[in-house]
């Protein structure tokens, strides 16, 4: 029988025992978490296509869930080798069927050799499958133009996310002010700030420069470090390349120079780079941190601690539902690679399918492979249309007045600035809501688009945006920017 | 400029051999866990296996990984059925394949549809697949012959250990004499030690009978929740049915008499049933914590908070890598239900594909659908099997002087007690190592065998065993027990 909040003493008036577990008695770090992709507005999302479904009349006939970079949510198409190697993988009884190319056997067989029982049901070693660290080591190799990758130095994670948690769990320590303390970009990926607020661990923020297309500028790095310094010991500095929420791809100078300033800082450079396939602006091109640090050569490339993560959910794969992902790690002490080794062991492993399409994803068909072909084919236009969408929704944007679009240089979202009227602001302050939440609310109420409040990100005071996805299919992106850009207008005009 | 140190590292010079590790700056919580299952003895046997594949010579000619509860790495053949809808589920293509039974189909068809996109590609809601859970649902409420389970109550896991962590992490809170104490049960399957050590909570044993085939006394959780209300704040008690790595099964009487206490004591419950499927012995049922709980009347049932887990990694499923599990909460308080999905959220999902598992593992074949038979035959085979190598393992240990084996009445473990004579007890110290873990060495460089010493799990002072699985097949079991047997005897020989 539920019982609201508060209401124990109720509780034990009505002869019910009061809860072991309350709001009050629950971890105190728990309770400061907060995730906004998947917040409140997604909570009404819900609730609306609850109610869409018992017939309740909208002026909409669907929610739009633009608010999580899920592509194949939003009609994108797995990448048929990939399924097929992981359906053979599945039921090794495929293995004899006319209906399998030749190349995808020959990988599932390979994998199934380097698994337990030669099935995905048996647990792999914490790391993840040698065979599959191997492979993505040579990827490494390969993108990052021959620069070698140890397998022994690469962890394989349920998603990029839980890898990224492991190694910020190592870094937290301290009490007071040498509590640990993680410089993170502002807009940011909200698992960071959930992550650090579970650790009871010091949130720095660095402002990303809106002005400049979402750069990253070494001055502001320093001055949130120094302010920092007073009230804790900054031990991270986090980057997010191409970004999320924010779509820039950072150049390769400004790469060096955040390894400089890591390396003088004393900081263990954690670099997020989910979105490396996910480049469309001309003249942008992704820069690995791994790469660069290796090529700035002494005293870098053999002192500074760096880790770098990727995953199977983005990309041009799109596969978020099979938690797939890797962290290499540089110049990592060997006692706490250990440790992390430990960490990472109680758990058992990563999912063994995840694991299986990371190594699809990392070695995939070669030229001279039967698949080829349509593996090539799908990629590139899962790719270009993503490009297309990119630039459509900074297009449309930007002519909406009130409305400022940075480029989508890369990633998979737009994170436009709105300007909204002072009522409206002191409108959404009276009912208790972040004024970007309460136009986000009021979007979703009357259009049935589901986008994330900047506030969710984190932005500059006084600044407003929101994140939206470019996932939708072409044709209903055109009619979602269009949508939103009217609803702006109107908004407008109504708190004007 | 200040060079703050980030983790320990030694700049470019190599530390010399045999320092002892010195890690300051990490995080000390996450220095303190360990994972016996996957801990030194595991890495131990890795080295070797790698010597044996390089040639050199040892007294074997394979190690025998008796470490660790793989089913299907040990030999155990996944269940066609569930294999088919996943494959099906992989790559839709094969639902036109005439090879695949219709019932499959429809179980594929029906999860799919339920998935974003269609696809398990997608992220799915963060307490799991809507459909899936609401069959987790009728599952609980079948085995509990009509013991209502509310949907709405069941979240889907990445494996249980996910599950068990999560709920942990929101109990944990209070500072010094107030710090949740977490009541476990010695010996305990080490998931449990590692998480508290984690969380920084506080670990309070309680000790299963060894002596009364690994009871549990309330008496001795009476003893051992008072003597920890001197330092800290007990909240949680933690119960292993089937026991882990003791085998026992609880009696219907023992489950009672556990809730009263809880209830008596305001405990939170966590009951850990993962071996549920897995009971061997003729005199013993599984008695589900929920099914007891909700038969002992209101009072109990809309009082007590009860989290029960269950997996797709053990019963007669064997499907370890594909990291599926779910929990059942009862009576939490909505608010904390909010707070627990808002956790959940921060990683998205767990693995789709290890939900779907999952969802076959409670919606099997039934009796007339085309899959039955064979289905039926598969799961028996699998539990004959394990029921026969439990009670040939229980023979042959009892057979060896000093060595005890308690009847195995369920899991997949032996949990033998062995007598390690005083000059051994005195090598191992020399040593710095446990006198059970000098033991599994010896065992395991002299016959290949790896299995996991009882300080792993805990045990009373002074006294030894090893957790050994019963998972290899039956003929090389054999093998197996009677080289203990010829070691054990041995190694008594030598150390007298």
């Amino acid at each position: 029988m539920a019982q609201r909040a508060g209401d124990n003493s109720q509780a034990s008036s009505n002869g019910l025992k009061e809860k072991v577990l309350t709001l009050d008695t629950m971890n105190q770090c728990v309770r400061e978490v907060e995730y906004a992709v998947r917040g409140p507005i997604v909570l009404r999302a819900l609730e609306l296509e609850q109610e869409l479904r018992q017939g309740v009349k909208k002026p909409f006939t669907e929610v739009i869930r633009a608010n999580i970079g899920d592509a194949q949510a939003m009609g994108q198409k797995p990448i048929t080798f990939l399924r097929q190697v992981l359906a053979l993988c599945v039921y090794p009884d495929l293995l004899s069927s006319p209906d399998f190319p030749e190349d995808a056997k020959r990988r599932a067989q390979r994998i199934l050799q380097a698994c337990g029982g030669h099935s995905l049901g048996a647990y792999s070693i914490s790391s993840g499958i040698q065979l599959i660290r191997e492979d993505v080591a040579h990827y490494i190799e390969r993108r990052d133009g021959g620069i070698p990758a140890d397998p022994n130095n690469i962890f394989l994670s349920t998603g990029a996310s839980n890898a990224i948690v492991t190694v910020l769990k190592l870094l937290v320590a301290g009490e007071g002010r040498t509590r640990t303390g993680v410089l993170i970009p502002i807009p940011q990926y909200p698992l960071y700030s959930a992550t650090l607020a579970e650790l009871n661990a010091v949130q720095v923020d660095y402002y990303l420069d809106e002005e400049r297309a979402w750069a990253l500028d070494v001055a502001e790095l320093q001055r949130a470090l120094h302010q920092a310094r007073d009230h804790c010991r900054p031990r991270a500095l986090c980057v997010i390349n191409p970004g999320n929420p924010t779509g820039q791809v950072q150049t390769r100078e400004c790469i060096e120079a955040v390894i400089r300033f890591a390396f003088e800082e004393g900081l263990f450079l954690m670099a997020d780079e989910v979105y490396q396939d996910n480049v469309y602006a001309e003249g942008s091109h992704f820069h690995s941190f791994k790469k660069v640090l290796m090529e700035m050569g002494s005293p870098y490339a053999e002192q500074q601690e760096l880790a770098s993560f990727h995953s199977v959910s983005k990309g041009y794969m799109g596969e978020c539902g099979f938690r797939g992902g890797y962290v290499e790690v540089v110049n990592m002490d060997a006692e706490v690679q250990r440790q992390m080794l430990k960490l990472m062991s109680v758990r058992l492993c990563p999912p063994v399918p995840g694991q299986a399409l990371l190594d699809m994803v990392v070695s995939p068909p070669a030229p001279s492979d039967p698949s080829f072909a349509q593996f090539q084919a799908e990629r590139q236009e899962v790719l270009a249309e993503l490009a297309a969408k990119a630039k459509l929704t900074e297009q449309v944007f930007n002519e909406a007045p009130g409305i400022y679009c940075n480029p989508v240089q890369g990633a998979m979202y737009s994170f436009p600035r709105v300007q909204l009227p002072p009522r409206a602001v002191r409108r959404a302050q009276e009912l208790g809501l972040a004024p970007d939440m309460f136009f986000c609310m009021r979007l979703l109420e009357e259009t049935g688009i589901c986008v994330v409040p900047g506030s969710g990100f984190g932005q500059r005071e006084g600044t407003y945006h929101f994140r939206m996805t470019i996932l939708p299919p072409m044709e209903k992106l055109r009619v979602l920017l269009e949508k939103l850009s009217r609803f702006h207008a109107k908004f407008t005009l109504e708190y004007s | 400029m200040q060079r703050a140190a980030v983790l320990v590292r030694r700049g470019c010079c190599p530390r010399a051999a045999g320092t002892p590790a010195v890690l300051p700056s990490m995080n000390p919580q996450v220095r303190a866990v360990e994972y016996a299952v996957r801990g030194p003895i595991v890495l131990k046997a890795g080295e070797i296996e790698l010597e044996l594949q390089r040639g050199i010579k040892k007294p074997f000619t394979e190690v025998i990984r008796a470490n660790i509860g793989d089913a299907q790495a040990m030999g155990q053949q996944p269940i066609t059925f569930l294999r088919q809808v996943m494959a099906l589920c992989t790559y839709p293509n094969l639902l036109d394949s005439p090879s695949f039974p219709e019932d499959a189909k429809k179980r594929a068809r029906r999860i799919l549809q339920a998935c974003g996109g269609n696809s398990l590609g997608s992220y799915s809601a963060s307490q799991g697949v809507n459909c899936i859970r609401e069959d987790v649902a009728a599952y609980i409420t079948r085995r509990d012959g009509g013991v209502p389970a509310d949907p709405d109550n069941i979240y889907l896991t990445t494996g249980a250990s996910d599950g068990i962590s999560t709920i942990l992490k929101i109990l944990v809170s209070g500072g010094g004499k107030s710090r949740t104490g977490v009541m476990i049960p010695i010996p305990q399957y080490p998931l449990y030690s590692a998480v508290i050590s984690e969380l920084d909570a506080i670990q309070v044993n309680y000790y299963l009978d060894e002596e009364n085939c690994w009871a549990l006394n309330v008496n001795e959780l009476r003893r051992a929740i008072q003597e920890a209300k001197d330092h800290c704040d007990p909240k949680v008690l933690c119960i292993i049915n089937p026991g882990n790595p003791t085998g026992q099964v609880q009696s219907r009487k023992c489950i009672e008499d556990v809730i009263h206490f809880a209830w008596e004591e305001k405990l939170f419950l966590l009951a850990d049933e993962v071996y549920q499927d897995n009971v061997y012995s003729p005199d013993c049922r599984f008695h589900s914590f929920k099914k007891v709980l909700y038969e002992m009347g209101p009072e109990y049932s809309s009082n007590v908070e009860l989290a029960s887990f269950h997996s797709t990694s053990k019963g007669y499923m064997g499907e370890c890598g594909y990291r599926g599990g779910y929990m059942e909460v009862i009576n939490l308080h909505p608010e904390i239900k909010g707070q627990l999905v808002k956790l959940l959220s921060v990683r998205l999902c767990p693995p789709v594909s290890g939900q779907a598992a999952m969802d076959i593992v409670v919606n099997p074949p039934a009796p007339g659908e085309e899959s039955f038979e064979q289905f039926h035959r598969e799961k028996e085979s699998v539990l004959g099997n394990l029921a026969t190598k439990a009670k040939l393992t229980e023979d042959l240990f009892n057979e060896v002087p000093g060595i005890h084996c308690n009847p195995l009445q369920g899991a997949m473990y032996a949990f033998p007690r062995i007598f390690i004579p005083t000059k051994a007890v005195e090598a191992a110290q020399a040593h710095k190592m446990a006198p059970d873990m000098f033991y599994c060495m010896k065992l395991l460089e002299e016959t290949g065998i790896c299995v996991v010493p009882g300080s792993g799990f805990g045990q009373r002072e002074g006294t030894y065993h090893f957790r050994m699985t019963i998972l290899p097949p039956v003929e090389k079991l054999k093998t197996v027990l009677q080289k203990v047997k010829d070691f054990h005897i041995k190694f008594l020989e030598k150390y007298a």
